[in-house]
């Protein structure tokens, strides 16, 4: 199958600000360190890493809400690494995202009906209102709640919101930001099922970044484990779970609390 | 003889409005860790709130009884009830960055609570401050006496408050979520740096989280709460086993685990919630104030 994404030598690096001198730029700090791989078509990435590891940057990457400082990222075939923001403006459609806080990256002072019309609109669709219908559809909410506001739903009901949101573009690629962490467990299973579903019926690909390797071990078909800002495997879940190469991996799944309490856990060792 | 920590039919509202906590019944025993566990708004919380003394300005206890070492915390004065609750129980709180006032140096806030609620003399608190600090392996402990919140990983911020936490030697510690905004190889570190604290000092500690998986390594016995009711109070060797209620067993079969791909995230079925909900309903028949 065809790769979505095709990424070489991706580096990024971002001005650190605590060591700007008053006059001139700030030394640049590196987040990135030369990543390659593809995303083929139809794929669920999993990104997965410890805070500070560069998952979050590489997805803003991908999505291109940053502009890598060395290397090559792919979109469909197409250089997207430094394209300037009017051309890189009919890709935005093809590529969305959805973020971690509802509460925040939902307008609180808009109802959810505007919500999921305002990028239709930007982006000079058609029949906008049977879109947005179409949209709460897909994501199992009441046509009625066109009409509410973000506070008055409930997490799981907002991020439905955030799904819906980028499914109405009719995207090829989605970027799902740790979109459950904020979800109790009742909620998050009802989250992650649902996109499971889009992703197979939609025909997208999918990159999860999240910390929670049992989600990601649910959900995605390949696993890429980030490092201070280097990948340490890339694999198929499956086999990448059955069998940690890295000693990093290793580390983070023997760090997963599981329910269990047979699981070994050394809590009054060390 | 009664528990350590003994709470008897205990009720929270928000004053005037519907109620938070509906006849919350449950013990902890000397050495005991009790995990309290459910989705938000459950009241988990609210509980830990309730017997540190420090519920929300909008919420009060509308009955009850709040045991603590042999006495109804209920019944007593603010004044006395604040000493005694200073005196026996301390919080571990979630959010190790909130938790610690960023303009002030950490050796201060760690002493000033012996300083000024028990009567220490400053000298006496700053030497069982470096003595706790080296106990939960803070590195280099004069330095961080002097540090500033800011200059400290997360990790390390939650170890101070854990160190600040057991510096008066409470009987009680209320751990409220504690290590949510760690990582997970950071969060082992401070489970067991709690479990081993708990098991030295013989604390009673009454462990809030959402997360199964934790419950099944720390704590011994748990309670599961829906809408402020306890659903089922058990042993967490038969929780895990066969949890009784269907709602804990909704729950548990929602929670993912990598080592099972088929297993968890099922969500919770509609049927569960409806049951819960009418139990909750049915606590309330008997409530006059709606």
């Amino acid at each position: 199958m065809a790769d979505l994404y095709t990424v070489s030598d991706l580096r990024l690096g971002l001005p650190d600000m605590t060591r700007k001198p008053l006059f001139g730029a700030a030394p640049r700090i590196g987040i990135l360190h030369g990543l390659s791989f593809s995303v083929p078509k139809g794929e669920v990435l999993g990104i997965v890493g410890g805070s500070g590891s560069g998952k979050s940057t590489l997805g803003r990457v991908l999505v291109r809400l940053l502009e890598p400082t060395g290397g090559r990222v792919l979109f469909d075939g197409q250089d997207i690494s430094h394209l300037p923001e009017d051309r890189l403006r009919p890709l935005r459609r093809r590529f969305q995202m959805i973020f971690q806080d509802p509460m925040s990256s939902l307008n609180p002072r808009r109802r959810i009906g505007g919500i999921i019309a305002a990028p239709l609109q930007l982006h000079g669709f058609d029949r906008i209102s049977a879109r947005v219908d179409e949209a709460l559809d897909h994501v199992g909410l009441p046509r009625a709640f066109r009409h509410r506001f973000p506070h008055e739903l409930s997490g799981g009901q907002r991020q439905r919101v955030g799904i819906a949101r980028a499914i109405a573009m009719r995207p090829d690629f989605i970027l799902a930001d740790e979109i459950v962490s904020g979800l109790d467990v009742s909620s998050q299973a009802q989250v992650l099922a649902l996109l499971a579903e889009l992703v197979r019926d939609l025909g997208l690909t999918l990159a999860f970044i999240s910390h929670d390797l049992s989600v990601v071990r649910r959900l995605c078909t390949s696993t890429m484990v980030l490092h201070q800002g280097r990948i340490v495997e890339h694999r198929p879940t499956d086999a990448l779970f059955a069998a940690p190469e890295a000693d990093y991996t290793r580390e983070l799944l023997d760090a997963i609390p599981l329910p269990d309490p047979d699981q070994r856990w050394d809590l009054a060792a060390g | 003889m009664s528990a350590f920590l003994s709470i008897r039919n205990l009720s929270a509202a928000i004053r005037g409005g519907p109620r938070l906590l509906r006849a919350v019944s449950l013990d902890v025993e000397v050495g005991e860790v009790r995990g309290l566990v459910g989705e938000s708004g459950a009241g988990k919380s609210m509980i830990g709130k309730a017997v540190l003394g420090i519920l929300p300005r909008a919420v009060e206890v509308v009955a009850g009884e709040i045991w603590l070492d042999g006495v109804d915390l209920l019944r007593l004065r603010p004044a006395e009830r604040r000493r005694r609750i200073g005196a026996t129980a301390a919080l571990i709180p979630q959010d190790p960055l909130t938790a610690l006032n960023p303009s002030r140096r950490i050796g201060r806030q760690i002493t000033d609570r012996l300083v000024d609620i028990l009567g220490w003399r400053r000298g006496a608190a700053e030497a069982r401050a470096l003595e706790l600090l080296n106990e939960v392996r803070v590195p280099e402990p004069e330095r961080v006496m002097r540090a500033y919140p800011h200059e400290l990983s997360g990790g390390m911020r939650q170890r101070v408050l854990i160190a600040s936490a057991f510096a008066a030697e409470p009987k009680l510690i209320v751990a409220d979520e504690p290590t949510t905004a760690l990582d997970v190889t950071v969060q082992k570190q401070i489970l067991r740096l709690i479990a081993q604290m708990q098991a030295r000092h013989g604390t009673a500690l009454l462990f809030v989280t959402h997360d199964l998986g934790v419950v099944s390594k720390v704590c011994g016995s748990l309670s599961v709460l829906y809408g402020g009711l306890v659903v089922e109070e058990t042993s967490v060797r038969d929780f895990f086993r066969a949890p009784a209620h269907p709602y804990s067993a909704a729950l548990l079969a929602a929670t993912p685990k990598y080592t099972d791909p088929a297993a968890g995230l099922n969500p919770v079925p509609a049927a569960v919630i409806d049951a819960v909900r009418a139990e909750v309903a049915a606590a309330d028949r008997n409530w006059p104030h709606g």
